[in-house]
């Protein structure tokens, strides 16, 4: 952290920096996460913290006034959360934490070839889980029309591409010989699917096993436990209080 | 053969154009395929070529790449455009998050109908000012050099060019209130390749017409 310098603009909504922001900051050195209270887009990152053993705070967002004061702040790059406060810096845009965070705990692969591996495969499982993560907030038809489609998705498109990839690869993970993002990322969008079409993976023998086998994992298992920072389905009640927060519809 | 990377996609901006701005910025040569038949689609699905069955591809050392957020990782970092180290790829992976969200608003614009166009219009403008752009400026007014993340150019710069560009083929005033931007803009295309891919000739493509949208519906059998 810059302490005790002045550290004009972004680079103070990046990295911290007067005694003000630092207040905001983590005192006990962990993680900080700020979202709602709900899976959302943080959901994958608690997912990512959790299977590398790293221990996590959260700061709930209840009300409009948080996020407009978190604004006027200026800890929000792009006036938007997810945000973690890490390692001095305030960094928001999902798929850079969870870069930083595969980078920093040795779950991005070993080189080039097996991190463009692993970009990949989170990218599908992110389009993937997307999906499910909007549904919520779409109307009542569209969302009666959209399950099918996801269902059918998961089913022709992404979980015949990580059974064929496990299958080739011949390993435990998807990729190298040890666990990455890639296979914390996949786990997390077999559960969510899953919850919502309980036989898909029906055809996946492969992936049935890996389910198996990662979710056994100590880090893994504990976080599946109840009492752990994992989160629930989104309700009625989630979807009001973003809406609210956001000002949305 | 371990020659030019090969990039299969239609012949227009869409989702690939990031991935043509990178290579040239790196000063890599590349071939294209342009997608123009439903049958030229299929031979690639059917010879298992796309691994989630979409476009962009990439064919490169030996891969058959797809997901354009990991084709752009990948030839950042081989080419040296991705920083030196840990919290430099953080900056730059928030910074390219940033410009995504701004040029995916720009990229679907031409899907829309006339009337949601005008709306589509009105809030890339007010992203472009309120959100995105001032964020840019500060960062090259903080960091105080010509690019906004360490020293030397990166896959963030060349992705805010492209992105600069495309908001002003809509909104042709959008650097007004920003002279660092605009500096940073001449600066930048003034790069030796990224200059030769500014030229006329290159394999820069330009904004979306008619026939490219007729194209891609007949080849996703979209109405």
């Amino acid at each position: 952290m810059l302490q005790g310098t002045h550290t004009p603009g972004v680079l103070r909504k990046v990295f911290g920096g007067t005694h003000r922001n630092l207040k905001r900051g983590s005192m006990s050195g962990k993680p900080k996460l700020t979202y709602f209270n709900g899976r959302g887009r943080m959901e994958s990152i608690r997912w990512l913290l959790a299977a590398a053993g790293v221990e996590f705070e959260e700061d709930f967002l209840e009300t409009r006034e948080q996020y407009l004061k978190l604004i006027q702040d200026g800890h929000l790059l792009f006036d938007q959360v997810p945000l973690v406060e890490i390692d001095g810096m305030k960094m928001v845009q999902t798929k850079a934490i969870l870069s930083y965070i595969a980078g920093k705990h040795n779950l991005y692969g070993k080189g080039l070839k097996e991190r463009a591996f692993i970009d990949t495969y989170v990218e599908g499982t992110t389009d993937l889980m997307q999906m499910i993560l909007t549904l919520p907030f779409s109307p009542p038809e569209a969302k009666k029309k959209n399950l099918p489609l996801i269902i059918e998705k998961a089913k022709n498109r992404y979980f015949p591409a990580y059974e064929k990839a496990l299958k080739q690869h011949g390993q435990g993970f998807l990729v190298g010989n040890q666990l990455s993002w890639a296979d914390v990322h996949l786990l997390e969008a077999i559960l969510m699917v899953e919850e919502k079409e309980p036989t898909v993976l029906s055809e996946f023998p492969l992936l049935q096993g890996f389910k198996t086998r990662i979710s056994n994992m100590p880090t893994i298992k504990k976080f599946l436990q109840p009492g752990s920072q994992r989160k629930p389905q989104p309700d009625d009640k989630y979807v009001a209080t973003v809406m609210k927060i956001l000002k949305e519809g | 053969m371990a020659g030019k990377p090969k990039l299969y996609y239609f012949n227009g901006r869409g989702r690939m154009e990031s991935v043509r701005w990178l290579l040239a910025a790196a000063g890599i040569e590349f071939v294209e395929e342009f997608l123009e038949t439903r049958e030229q689609y299929e031979k690639l699905l059917q010879d298992g070529a796309l691994l989630f069955q979409q476009v962009p591809m990439v064919e490169i050392d030996g891969m058959k790449m797809v997901q354009t957020r990991a084709i752009l990782g990948y030839i950042a970092a081989k080419h040296n455009l991705y920083g030196k180290n840990l919290k430099e790829r953080a900056l730059i992976d928030m910074y390219v998050e940033g410009t995504r969200d701004l040029m995916d608003l720009i990229r679907v614009h031409h899907k829309f109908s006339p009337e949601e166009q005008e709306k589509n219009l009105a809030l890339i403008n007010e992203r472009a000012t309120a959100r995105y752009f001032p964020v840019y400026e500060k960062v090259l007014k903080d960091h105080g050099t010509e690019f906004l993340v360490g020293n030397q150019l990166t896959w963030a710069d060349v992705q805010l060019i492209e992105a600069i560009l495309m908001v002003e083929e809509k909104v042709s005033t959008i650097l007004s209130k920003f002279p660092l931007l605009q500096d940073f803009k001449t600066r930048i295309c003034n790069i030796p390749t990224i200059k030769k891919f500014l030229q006329p000739g290159s394999q820069r493509k330009p904004p979306p017409d008619e026939s490219y949208v007729v194209t891609a519906n007949r080849v996703f059998n979209r109405k």
